[in-house]
């Protein structure tokens, strides 16, 4: 822990005599017991503040200009709108019922919400707050990601054990992919070949061809010592350079460490307990996980591959968002 | 007064019976014209039978309720790789023909069915089924036997068995070493059973009976203005003079005594079983593993909480969704074929896949553990290991089964 630290400094000294970062970097992180939001301080590595915020927040990301934050406030049916310079709520987005997950085009707009309770896909217009259309998919609709060109947009659903895939200019389900039991995550890769889905309860990771829609191949785990049961794939990240997945393996309190060429998990690294989503710092240099359970978040040196901080957040974190500047 | 023989108790009366007839759609269509549907039968008991807490009191869609959603959830997944499912309700009175019913459903064309009949009555339906090439889907009914020397190879069963209930209860309380039980049981043949089946986990466990009671049913009312003063005084009666003991477990099927015991023992000692700390598939008050969006989607269609038989039914109904899902098919032969293979599975917000046994097509599941407003555990408990998997360690296992499939 003690050279851990010592680095963490020299980091620290690093990102200061750069001068390029005139914010300290910040991350956002959901409670979804707490109705909160925990303000995590990048550099003293310390949540400094805590927002409240509507019911059960999970989703969360920033907004392209990363002027606002979003966060899904699941039992209050709406999207929240904070305002990042004074972490005032200070609109909320038409999300239709129980928001879980979003994502936004690269370009910064259109939102595309899944709800849970109504088997909906919502697209919002997020500068007029407007809702553009409401896709059906399968029930409990889960995981929502967009492709690198922002034509395609998946998204997966739980009880129906599928990814969909809509085309951005018609919004309407063109494909629908068979995957293990209850699906949750769905991340492009960056380069838009293929889309990776976790299996909260299949226990896999599904990869599907993103041109041909079909499965390719699927990834298993397991850890020495483990019930097999216990290992339930949710969040999925890739480095920049696609060479690396990290897949959050939940109640097994592990990261899986995934080389994307070969397929083969390298390492599998402790973290907190009921890990769930994460998030990349900018430069891919950590990698953030909420560990729900242990109500902390645990921070992932990318490059040495190792859990070197837990941070302590609010009760349940669900899902973490890094600002860039 | 004589509390009325079971099989005539009827929570509800003959005239609302009718009116259910009458406004229960005998046919839920959602089926596309050009797809030939995946019909699915449900011969659905109308027998209730009354309850010691009004807040248990049965409702007249128990079981159609949760059946009727998994309906809904096996068409919004079948749209979309056009598959189509409906359901044939088949609402059945106290001792009805279950067989002529049966035979409605075959006329139909009919050949997957789910009951929640009683076990005798399940039984009646696996047999004439068998003719017409069915398989019944037992949502209901707790009988060991019915996975043991009566077992048949066209009888699914969703429901757990006595011994998997008792064995859920018993694992906790050994993890919790209390391990000296009082054993009060009812005077109901069912009871008998139970009375058994916590006898069976005593043994497999490392548990000891230190005392057992019988607690006769001569009958009464649900508990009124009198009511409270009798069980006051009734049940420091019933359970005095025990050998010390950790904690007292009531089998009592019919909701007879059980009810009235947290509170009322003579030690101050905690209940399990029938009432206090009591097994189930389900429970209002489960939110792990997606819980939460199951009973939202229940309460906003049903204004209800979803009990116990609503998630066997659900489950029943998805059971046969799934399978059509994975097969890409309709036909109740490849449906069925897939379920009873390797590679089925469903997921119903209990963490982990549950799957079919082969030795009797029971379905493995964890089992709640609740208080009535939480879940305080989930059996299979830590520590009890097994080679396949923890499943397993609930009921009848393979080593010892008695049942020749056929």
């Amino acid at each position: 822990m003690q050279t851990a630290m010592k680095r963490l400094l020299i980091a620290a000294f690093a990102v200061l005599l750069g001068g390029g970062q005139a914010f300290a970097l910040t991350a956002y992180v959901s409670n979804e017991r707490d109705n909160t939001i925990s303000v995590v301080d990048m550099k003293s590595m310390k949540t400094v503040k805590t927002i409240d915020v509507g019911q059960r927040p999970r989703g969360i990301l920033l907004t392209k200009d990363e002027k606002d934050i979003l966060v899904c406030a699941s039992d209050d049916n709406t999207i929240q709108i904070i305002d990042r310079a004074t972490l005032q709520i200070v609109g909320n987005l038409p999300s239709g019922p129980d928001p879980e997950t979003f994502a936004l085009r690269d370009s910064g707009n259109p939102l595309y919400v899944s709800n849970e309770n109504d088997n909906m896909v919502t697209v919002i217009d997020v500068p007029t707050r407007k809702v553009l259309a409401q896709i059906p998919t399968g029930v409990e609709p889960e995981g929502m990601a967009v492709s690198p060109d922002g034509q395609t947009i998946v998204n997966t659903s739980e009880t129906t054990n599928m990814a969909h895939f809509i085309d951005y200019k018609t919004r309407k389900v063109v494909a629908n992919v068979l995957v293990d039991a209850r699906p949750r995550v769905a991340m492009f890769k960056h380069d838009g070949s293929q889309v990776w889905v976790s299996s909260e309860l299949g226990g896999t990771v599904s990869i599907i061809d993103a041109a041909k829609r079909v499965v390719v191949g699927k990834i298993n785990f397991a850890v020495q010592g483990l019930r097999a049961d216990v290992i339930q794939p949710v969040g999925i990240r890739f480095t920049k350079n696609d060479a690396i997945a990290f897949v959050a393996l939940g109640p097994a309190n592990r990261v899986a460490v995934i080389n994307t060429k070969t397929l083969k998990v390298e390492k599998y690294l402790l973290v907190g307990q009921r890990v769930w989503q994460m998030a990349f710092t900018p430069d891919d240099k950590y990698l953030l996980t909420t560990n729900g359970l242990s109500n902390d978040i645990s921070v992932i040196d990318v490059a040495d591959q190792k859990v070197i901080k837990s941070i302590q957040v609010g009760r349940l974190p669900w899902g973490v968002a890094v600002a860039a500047q | 007064m004589k509390r009325p023989n079971r099989n005539v108790r009827n929570g509800i009366s003959r005239r609302r019976a009718v009116g259910l007839l009458l406004t229960v759609p005998m046919l839920m269509s959602t089926a596309r014209a050009d797809e030939p549907a995946v019909q699915i039968g449900y011969v659905r008991s109308l027998e209730r039978h009354p309850t010691i807490s009004l807040l248990d009191k049965p409702t007249p869609n128990a079981g159609l309720a949760g059946a009727t959603l998994g309906l809904d959830d096996d068409n919004t997944t079948g749209r979309l790789q056009g598959q189509a499912f409906t359901l044939v309700d088949v609402p059945v009175r106290p001792n009805a023909d279950v067989v002529a019913a049966l035979e409605g459903l075959a006329t139909k064309g009919v050949k997957l069915v789910m009951t929640d009949l009683p076990g005798a009555a399940v039984l009646k339906l696996a047999d004439a089924g068998k003719a017409h090439g069915m398989t019944i889907f037992n949502l209901a009914a707790p009988d060991d036997s019915l996975r043991q020397e009566d077992c048949r190879n066209d009888l699914i069963h969703v429901a757990p068995s006595r011994a998997m209930l008792a064995d859920a209860v018993g694992q906790y309380l050994v993890w919790k070493k209390w391990t000296r039980w009082f054993l009060v049981y009812g005077s109901h043949p069912e009871d008998q059973l139970l009375a058994d089946a916590y006898r069976r986990t005593a043994k497999r466990f490392g548990a000891k009976i230190v005392a057992e009671k019988l607690s006769k049913d001569t009958g009464g009312s649900r508990e009124t203005d009198s009511g409270v003063v009798q069980t006051q005084q009734q049940m420091p009666v019933l359970t005095q003079g025990a050998p010390d003991y950790d904690v007292l477990i009531a089998a009592d099927e019919n909701q007879v005594f059980a009810g009235y015991l947290p509170y009322r023992t003579w030690d101050p000692r905690p209940v399990a079983g029938s009432a206090g700390l009591e097994p189930l598939t389900w429970d209002a008050s489960s939110e792990s593993w997606g819980g939460t969006q199951l009973q939202d989607r229940f309460e906003r269609l049903y204004h209800r909480r979803m009990m116990p038989l609503d998630m066997q039914a659900w489950t029943g109904v998805r059971m046969v969704g799934e399978a059509a899902s994975r097969t890409s098919s309709g036909d109740p032969d490849k449906i069925m074929a897939y379920m009873k293979g390797a590679d089925f599975g469903i997921a119903a917000y209990k963490g982990q896949r549950l799957t079919l046994r082969n030795w009797d097509w029971q379905l493995r599941q964890p089992i709640l553990l609740a208080d009535g407003r939480t879940i305080v555990s989930i059996s299979p408990q830590p520590g009890f290991l097994h080679q396949v998997t923890e499943l397993d360690t609930l009921g009848i296992d393979r080593p010892e089964t008695k049942c020749k499939l056929q």
